[in-house]
């Protein structure tokens, strides 16, 4: 409730420009997504005749009855299988990577955090073809398990960033007073630093679960077959298949984002609260 | 050891058992990074020496020859323009109209939730999905862009045909996609205010604008730095949406660094060459991310 109102005349014509503008905003953000949705429900003909702003004759499934039945439910199963996984391994790992870089006093530190952070910068592609190499050789190439490494690996620094940000502000006195009482330092990590942190990790969650959901370069490159491929491919798979039959294509797009639409709607206001926990402390 | 152990003063032991906490509790993190981003850096290096078409054993080493021929290579370089030009302008378009709606929700964003809803929800589709959804919604014959010219009067748009136009529109696509990430960025930003400040400039009678202008602005400051270096970085680093929706066409109207690499190397499987142009994108990226950082914190810290 922030409203610095001066209701004189010239307030009122800004907001009358502002909300033309946010409306304006409004139809850009949504036209993409009604054009998605209206024409899924179309018949590949339809679609071509009556033009893309016309509301479908009929309500028909058909395409999405076809996506389903070309194996879908399979990539979704996929996606989250491989999400759960790197999200797990990439909480694990960087709660106990931010813990010492935020909250104990060694030599090295400074330069460790200064490393890790750096690594923000490196693009996935710098390392695509080793990656690429090692897969093979390692046996994983074309299955599932050859993603979560990469994907937890790339998480790693911006996660750190984060929740080292995060830990530090974490009063000193809990972990002293555990101390005290004879709680060594891996059951304080376990039994104070981790549930306190628990908003900034919440934040990581819904950084990286988006980006672990939507992720396709490494998906692309290191398998080969459907068994293996999560929901980026589907979309890119399906589009091989009937690339001349957009509606069908369109109810691929509307069936994969639907799940991360689900997601928001429920944790809307925990989105915006976790942001801020992590985003802008530095 | 057992022997020396009496001697340590307290304080020593504590030191002591200090570094080897931490050595355990970063060593995960580290070795995965190692295995997954610091080995293959240095290998994507080493490989640059070579031909090889990434299948048969035998590679052949070549020294400079790759890196002689990406110098000269006019293709890299043009998309690395492109990959310039697509940075400067998701800047300059991105950040502002992010700054914008969130000044606009942060007004009221009870009243405003519809808005903040529909605003964001370009951010939760995959890129892959933009890159297809988009190929369709701009299309010459039936897309948005030309249904809504007709309906005006005017003829079809050919948007992602023309190499001129080509790659604004992919620019125009990004902006779409990713501002809603800095509305959100920027509105976490603004619940960071203190309530009394708003207050405050409420007695003394400050209308919204010139609160915003005054008092956000310069308060945001260090939020609209961190959102600048990221979308700097991003852009550098772009690849699914572009990959997906132009293939770097037409012609190499829109082909950038990422691109290019990966055509190289898992198309024409020329990974040799591929892993110079990804070693070259490594140190023209890690040149920028430098000077950047360091010209805009050193502008902060006067």
């Amino acid at each position: 409730m922030r409203m610095i109102v001066k209701e004189d005349r010239k307030s009122v014509v800004a907001w009358a420009i502002a909300f033309v503008l946010a409306a304006l905003w409004l139809l850009i953000a949504l036209l993409p997504f009604l054009y998605m949705v209206m024409n899924s429900f179309k018949g590949q003909f339809e679609m071509l005749v009556s033009g893309v702003f016309s509301l479908p004759e009929a309500l028909n499934f058909d395409n999405y009855v076809a996506v389903i039945n070309g194996g879908f439910l399979g990539y979704l199963l996929r996606s989250i299988i491989v999400t759960s996984v790197s999200l797990a391994g990439m909480v694990l790992i960087s709660a106990f990577a931010s813990y010492p870089l935020s909250r104990m006093k060694f030599k090295l530190r400074g330069f460790l955090y200064g490393l890790i952070i750096a690594c923000m910068s490196i693009p996935m592609h710098v390392t695509l073809i080793p990656v690429f190499k090692m897969t093979t050789a390692s046996g994983l190439y074309d299955t599932l398990w050859a993603l979560p490494g990469p994907y937890v690996a790339f998480a790693i620094p911006m996660s750190v960033f984060i929740l080292a940000n995060f830990m530090k502000g974490i009063p000193v006195e809990i972990e002293q007073a555990a101390e005290i009482d004879g709680c060594g330092k891996y059951r304080t990590f376990f039994e104070i630093i981790i549930p306190l942190s628990k908003a900034g990790i919440s934040t990581l969650c819904i950084y990286n679960g988006i980006t672990f959901w939507n992720e396709f370069a490494f998906v692309k490159t290191l398998t080969q077959s459907v068994k293996a491929q999560t929901l980026p491919m589907a979309i890119n798979n399906f589009k091989g298949e009937h690339s001349v039959n957009i509606p069908v294509i369109l109810a691929v797009l509307a069936l994969s984002a639907l799940p991360m639409i689900i997601m928001f709607c429920i944790l809307q206001d925990k989105l915006v609260k976790g942001m801020t926990a992590g985003s802008v402390k530095g | 050891m057992v022997n020396r152990q009496p001697t340590l003063s307290l304080q020593q032991r504590r030191k002591r058992s200090t570094a080897v906490a931490a050595t355990w509790f970063l060593a995960p993190a580290l070795i995965l990074m190692v295995i997954y981003i610091a080995y293959p850096v240095v290998e994507t290096f080493h490989i640059s020496l070579y031909t090889w078409n990434g299948i048969s054993p035998d590679r052949t080493f070549i020294g400079w020859g790759n890196w002689e021929t990406l110098l000269q290579d006019s293709r890299f370089w043009q998309a690395f323009i492109n990959n310039i030009k697509i940075m400067v302008l998701s800047i300059l378009i991105q950040i502002p109209i992010g700054f914008l709606l969130a000044t606009f929700l942060d007004a009221d964003s009870k009243k405003f939730n519809l808005f903040k809803v529909v605003w964001f929800l370009p951010l939760l589709m995959s890129s892959v999905a933009i890159g297809f959804l988009f190929q369709y919604a701009l299309a010459t014959n039936g897309g948005l862009i030309s249904t809504i010219s007709n309906l005006l009067g005017g003829k079809n748009i050919d948007l992602l045909g023309s190499p001129d136009r080509a790659l604004y529109t992919v620019i125009g696509v990004i902006a779409w996609q990713y501002i809603p990430f800095y509305m959100v960025y920027f509105l976490a930003g603004y619940s960071g205010f203190d309530d009394q400040i708003y207050e405050a400039a409420l007695i003394d009678g400050a209308s919204r604008s010139t609160f915003i202008k005054v008092i956000g602005m310069p308060m945001m400051k260090p939020t609209i730095i961190s959102a600048c270096i990221m979308s700097l970085i991003g852009s550098l680093k772009y690849f699914d949406l572009v990959f997906v929706m132009t293939g770097g066409g037409p012609g190499y109207a829109t082909d950038i660094m990422a691109t290019y690499m990966y055509s190289t190397s898992f198309k024409y499987f020329k990974m040799g060459y591929g892993s110079t142009i990804a070693a070259g994108m490594f140190i023209l990226i890690t040149a920028i991310a430098v000077l950047v950082r360091r010209v805009l914190t050193g502008k902060e810290e006067r």
